[in-house]
């Protein structure tokens, strides 16, 4: 679980998040969805630590991020796995050099264990046969699996997704918010999810934050989406026809 | 974590000229992180190995050529400005030894070496910078300054070997010019080179070269870390790197010069 209380942030003296106090639970996809420029970003970026947040703090199981030491905090990070939006993958290496990267670095297992591990989540990501290519020789949706096989090779308490299904044609980016909430239930770990994608709000969206302009303006589920009459979320959410129509279909059927 | 803030410094140094310090300061800094937390050995050492491989056999065809070709322009040059009879034609194995060992070697190598090393050192780190690649780094846990930068600082230390060779072939190149065409006998060019030889100056360049050694690890590094931007941004880093290498390698020449010799 992933508590954050009044987060502020500031860039040259222009706020980017102004005061954001949440939950991220354990076992869940947890979303955050937001304009482009509302901050999501920058929120995933002081969850990772990648970003000193003015004020504020963020608990990660009880540890409160700025009050650990450089090398806590690192070994903190070590809990983590992201994803990132262009999945960050290591040009140099191959498929199998990505995934066994982490356990290289930090693993104390022999040579043959991390080797049947790498197996083990390329298996679960559905690689199993890309193990000598380079993230160049394969598709998008691969190199996206590929990112994920690293975020959890370290069976990470958490899990981080930037924006996980951009670029990826409607059904590859079903089956990697489907890949996603499988692991997030079956590892038991905290997920957290950076975006646009409305599919994923409504397949996905177990607890939903959504950002405006640098506050938290809603949270809820999937479920509560349809029911809100918060103007915001409604405009952002059902800002296309098909949603709309969606919307109403559900409410329909509701009364 | 502190690299973002350092990215703050560095843009505002980028765009305010007059804030050279805070580059300095940043540059400063990070030197200091690339030695904190290091990787484990067995992975560095794989890297430190690529990186002898990539930055200093991948540039001895360079330096060989270029040492040559200067070596033989110092001798001709030496030779054509001799009017005088009564200088002896020994000169100009004399002049070409110090010119290459003093200066051509150490010093016009490593300006290659910024062109060379130094831009493939930024573009990279740039590219890695870009792509989310060091933030993934950032976010296992690792120390991506050390992971990096580090293994460039260990390769570099074998530069000295490359300024080495490069005193070795301008010499022979000078040899080869001065002997075939026709300027100087090979007596009185090898008289020349074993003429008041002190072994100092051979120490005094190999202790500059040395120090650019670091600076052409460590300033393309620095910029291709902080960037920010795209591709662009990336060939631009590029560019600057060099310019900012190249300046501190004058700099630290005329003050080793100065400390050393004067």
């Amino acid at each position: 679980m992933i508590e954050v209380k009044d987060l502020h942030k500031a860039f040259d003296g222009s706020p980017v998040l102004k005061g954001i106090s949440t939950v991220f639970e354990k076992g869940k996809t947890n979303l955050i969805i937001g304009q482009s420029g509302s901050g999501k970003t920058v929120f995933m970026k002081c969850l990772l630590g990648l970003i000193i947040p003015d004020s504020g703090t963020i608990c990660y199981e009880g540890q409160i991020y700025s009050q650990l030491t450089p090398e806590q905090q690192r070994d903190l990070r070590q809990e983590m796995g992201m994803v990132f939006q262009g999945s960050a993958l290591f040009d140099s290496m191959t498929v199998e050099g990505n995934v066994m990267f982490p356990l290289e670095m930090f693993a104390r297992q022999s040579r043959s264990e991390m080797q049947d591990r790498v197996e083990f989540v390329l298996r679960r990501v559905n690689l199993a046969d890309a193990h000598k290519k380079y993230p160049a020789e394969i598709s998008g949706g691969m190199q996206k699996r590929v990112a994920i096989a690293r975020a959890i090779v370290m069976n990470p308490k958490y899990l981080f997704c930037d924006e996980p299904n951009s670029g990826l044609d409607p059904r590859t980016a079903i089956l990697i918010d489907n890949l996603i909430q499988e692991i997030t239930r079956e590892y038991n770990i905290t997920t957290v999810i950076n975006t646009h994608d409305m599919n994923s709000v409504m397949e996905i969206g177990e607890k939903i934050v959504f950002l405006k302009d640098g506050i938290k303006e809603w949270e809820g589920t999937n479920r509560d989406i349809f029911r809100t009459d918060n103007e915001a979320v409604s405009n952002f959410v059902y800002s296309s026809e098909l949603f709309k129509k969606v919307r109403q279909m559900y409410l329909e059927e509701r009364d | 974590m502190k690299f973002n803030i350092l990215i703050f410094t560095h843009a505002t140094a980028t765009h305010y000229p007059m804030n050279y310090l805070a580059s300095i300061g940043s540059y400063a800094i990070m030197v200091r992180e690339v030695f904190k937390k290091p990787t484990k050995w067995r992975i560095m050492k794989s890297l430190i190995l690529k990186e002898i491989d990539d930055l200093i056999f991948g540039s001895l065809g360079i330096i060989i050529f270029i040492s040559f070709f200067i070596g033989g322009v110092v001798a001709i040059q030496t030779a054509l400005n001799i009017s005088n009879p009564l200088i002896p034609r020994n000169l100009i194995g004399f002049a070409t030894r110090q010119s290459v060992i003093l200066e051509f070697a150490p010093t016009f190598t490593s300006i290659i070496m910024a062109g060379k090393v130094g831009s493939y050192i930024t573009s990279s780190i740039g590219t890695m910078r870009v792509t989310e690649q060091i933030d993934a780094l950032e976010v296992m846990g690792v120390n991506s300054l050390n992971y990096l930068v580090f293994p460039k600082i260990v390769a570099m230390f074998f530069y000295p070997f490359a300024v080495a060779i490069a005193m070795y072939i301008g010499i022979l190149g000078g040899w080869i010019a001065g002997v075939f065409g026709g300027f100087s006998s090979s007596a009185d060019f090898v008289e020349g080179l074993q003429l008041d030889f002190i072994p100092y100056h051979v120490t005094y360049s190999f202790i500059k070269s040395v120090v650019f050694a670091f600076v052409i690890a460590t300033v393309p590094s620095y910029h291709g870390y902080y960037m920010k931007g795209g591709a662009l941004e990336v060939g631009k880093a590029a560019t600057v790197s060099f310019v900012w290498t190249s300046v501190v390698i004058i700099i630290l020449n005329y003050v080793l010069t100065q400390l050393m010799l004067g």
